[in-house]
């Protein structure tokens, strides 16, 4: 008997608001909309005369492209605004901003921005549904959810696995919606990397601190290497990218540790021969682009849900 | 004909002289004429205003040793009028504002300005701080010899600490020949980086950078070193964590010359407050975590904190309704400041002595000014606290020109009720 779970969340701030019978829901959600992207006309019209304006603060490739594809899949009408081209660069506030595209009506706002807590804002200034394209160090929820999905494909099941993320955990809003997201859904998630890029208390997110990144891949079912940022290298965090990638990065060795079918998986983008040997990266244990075709899966059903299409 | 006012059968409570009994006060011409202890049956002779004082406490005038008036520069935010104007209705008779105003404080000309900005609006004494070092930018010492001749009364470069040890270690001996009282803004700022709120696990889940604890406790260590080594006296603003309250607990069990404030917003609130990206809860020092709050409050019962201060710092909508990140520093406290310590007297952690202690006796023993007491032929700076008054502290009855309060829409209760300066009301809500 299938179980009926309506969703009904407005907007998509963080995986920390999703019950783990939401998250279900997306994920088997997603599992369906998959398909339409194998066909030759690949779109459907669930959401046609809906408008989607992508608001991104940031630089993004594959983030704001695969939420436009998604989009478009489903017959929205998409707008793109980034940073170089708004009227920030002008000194207006995202408030304004957020008023003025209000104005004009969108249904959804896609955001990705510098600073934690800037979607929230933007869904009490707006009537908008509002997504969390990734911000500042807070959460990136739809990378959360199109992990999962990549993991429960490959593996068939989330719970009881052991996901290992290696690397700058300060840092990863990817790292933190993993942890939550993985971790509600009774996945057991061990975290390592050098201790100046683990943040104070991200045991409290669910994560087991491990002191070395051995520890932390032993029995692994995924290992998931973070983006280590070279522009870190200016605080002292870290001595060099050449001694991160001897002590921290995920080669070989560190493969061997975990259990033989180990996923291996990077959010992107990727510093080959930094946090990930580029043999691993493209071998038979990546499942890095997999990842990139789940995400436009997830969004779509992310799009789709919020809309109002969450009817289990 | 003398002008007199009769505050009658109120409750008394005056630590200077060690009364906190029923009883009366009279006023003249400015003055406090006389304390009648006991129930007070007669009628004042002659023309006099009498208020009935029943059921409400007759304090000295209350002293906010630690506000931001904004004013010169930011006057958009707050001015010398405007802010004396919420300290009045606070029940505070006196303020002292910090330096950092547009220009900063460090000159004749600014503390001259403030003092005559505050003589014009009349609603409070303002004692102000100036600099300690010239553009408060920490390189040169400022004129400590012009500033306090111009009526300043203390030194800070408050909104930002000292950070050159030489240069704090120099103020301080340099404040001897003036007999100058420093007062640290404690924050080591290679520490703090450009973190936004208390280091823990609240700001990794919000993912907002963190200042860690240790930021504030190192400099507050340096600077009660620094001031034992060339043994002057130091008071150390706004403390917020369980290791500050015991570094000055420490240093004045060996005899050093500290004294040290708090602000209702670290004996009240703690960093859950920040809940989703709360602006309003926005501080710095930041807001802690429930083990500090404890700490700070075992300082205020223990006497090792001497003054409940504000630190009341005016933000308009346009520094406040922004991204956490980008938000300004600072919460308005002048009007919320009674009821919060009043609290604290409900839950029996401080009493009504102390509390008077800790907003007017004490804050004027550490600043040198008059006050503080209701001795006879004392200016007639008197509150009336109504203790059992509740409202609920809404954005209309806002009486500074900001609103940035995380107080707003709380219920409470206890409320300076009547503000006398110099014998003349200066908020009255009888």
């Amino acid at each position: 008997m299938e179980v009926v779970h309506k969703f009904c969340h407005k907007h998509i701030l963080g995986l920390e608001q999703l019950s783990p019978d939401d998250i279900d829901f997306l994920l088997r959600s997603a599992a369906s909309f998959k398909e339409i992207s194998t066909r030759q006309i690949k779109k459907v019209p669930a959401l046609r005369g809906r408008t989607v304006i992508n608001l991104f603060f940031e630089p993004s490739t594959r983030t704001r492209l695969s939420f436009e594809v998604a989009a478009k899949r489903m017959s929205a009408d998409t707008f793109n605004i980034s940073a170089s081209t708004s009227s920030l660069k002008k000194g207006e506030t995202l408030i304004d901003t957020a008023l003025n595209l209000a104005a004009m009506k969108p249904d959804i706002i896609i955001i990705r921005h510098s600073h934690s807590g800037s979607p929230g804002l933007l869904a009490k200034h707006t009537k908008a549904s509002i997504i969390n394209a990734g911000d500042g160090t807070h959460e990136h929820p739809s990378q959360g959810l199109l992990d999962m999905m990549t993991v429960l494909e490959k593996k068939g099941r989330i719970g009881g696995l052991k996901i290992a993320i290696i690397g700058d955990i300060a840092h990863s809003r990817v790292a933190h919606s993993n942890i939550i997201g993985f971790t509600k859904m009774g996945a057991n998630v061990s975290v390592s990397g050098p201790a100046t890029l683990l943040p104070m208390g991200i045991e409290h997110l669910g994560a087991t601190v491990c002191s070395s990144v051995d520890e932390a891949v032993e029995g692994a079912d995924v290992i998931m290497a973070l983006r280590i940022q070279s522009e870190r290298q200016k605080d002292p965090l870290i001595p060099s990218l050449r001694e991160y990638a001897t002590f921290f990065g995920i080669n070989k060795r560190a493969l061997t540790l975990a259990k033989p079918d180990a996923l291996i998986m990077h959010p992107g983008p990727m510093n080959r021969g930094v946090e990930l040997d580029p043999d691993l990266a493209d071998g038979p244990h990546s499942v890095i682009l997999d990842q990139v075709t789940n995400g436009v899966a997830m969004r779509m059903a992310l799009l789709y849900a919020i809309m109002g299409g969450g009817e289990g | 004909m003398p002008q007199s006012l009769l505050l009658k059968n109120g409750r008394i409570i005056d630590p200077a002289n060690n009364i906190d009994s029923p009883g009366s006060l009279l006023l003249e011409n400015g003055k406090i004429k006389s304390v009648y202890l006991g129930d007070y049956a007669n009628s004042p002779q002659g023309e006099c205003q009498v208020i009935d004082a029943s059921g409400k406490w007759i304090v000295p005038g209350l002293v906010d040793m630690h506000v931001h008036l904004r004013e010169p520069g930011e006057e958009y935010k707050e001015t010398v009028e405007s802010g004396t104007r919420a300290a009045a209705s606070g029940g505070f008779t006196a303020v002292a504002c910090m330096p950092n105003t547009s220009p900063v404080n460090d000159n004749e000309a600014v503390t001259t300005l403030i003092l005559a900005k505050a003589k014009k609006a009349g609603f409070a004494k303002v004692y102000p701080v100036a600099a300690i070092s010239q553009h408060s930018d920490g390189s040169r010492l400022a004129e400590f010899g012009e500033l306090q001749k111009a009526g300043a009364v203390a030194l800070s470069d408050d909104g930002r600490p000292v950070e050159n040890s030489q240069l704090m270690r120099r103020a301080l001996e340099y404040s001897t020949n003036f007999d100058f009282l420093l007062i640290s803004h404690a924050e080591e700022m290679t520490l703090c980086g450009d973190g936004v709120m208390n280091e823990g696990p609240l700001s990794t889940r919000l993912g907002l950078r963190g200042i860690p604890r240790i930021a504030e406790e190192i400099m507050i260590y340096r600077d009660l070193a620094l001031a034992e080594y060339v043994n002057r006296p130091i008071h150390i603003a706004h403390i917020s964590t369980r290791e500050s309250v015991d570094l000055i607990r420490r240093a004045k069990l060996k005899g050093c010359q500290v004294t040290a404030e708090t602000t209702p917003h670290y004996f009240t609130l703690t960093e859950e407050a920040i809940g989703d990206y709360n602006t309003a809860a926005k501080m710095n020092p930041p807001l802690r975590t429930l083990d500090d709050r404890q700490a700070i409050q075992e300082g205020l019962e223990d006497g090792t904190i001497d003054a409940i201060a504000t630190d009341h710092a005016p933000h308009s909508r346009a520094e406040k309704e922004v991204e956490f990140d980008l938000a300004a520093n600072g919460i308005i406290g002048l009007e919320t400041s009674v009821p919060l310590a009043l609290a604290l007297v409900r839950d029996k952690i401080i009493s009504p002595t102390r509390l008077v202690e800790l907003m007017s006796v004490n804050p004027c023993r550490i600043l040198g000014v008059k006050g503080g007491s209701l001795d006879q032929g004392a200016s007639a700076d008197v509150t009336l606290i109504d203790p059992d008054l509740t409202f609920t502290y809404e954005e209309k009855d806002v009486v500074s020109k900001s609103k940035n309060s995380p107080f707003l829409t709380w219920s409470l209760q206890g409320k300076a009720v009547l503000t006398i300066l110099n014998g003349k009301i200066t908020f009255d809500a009888l």
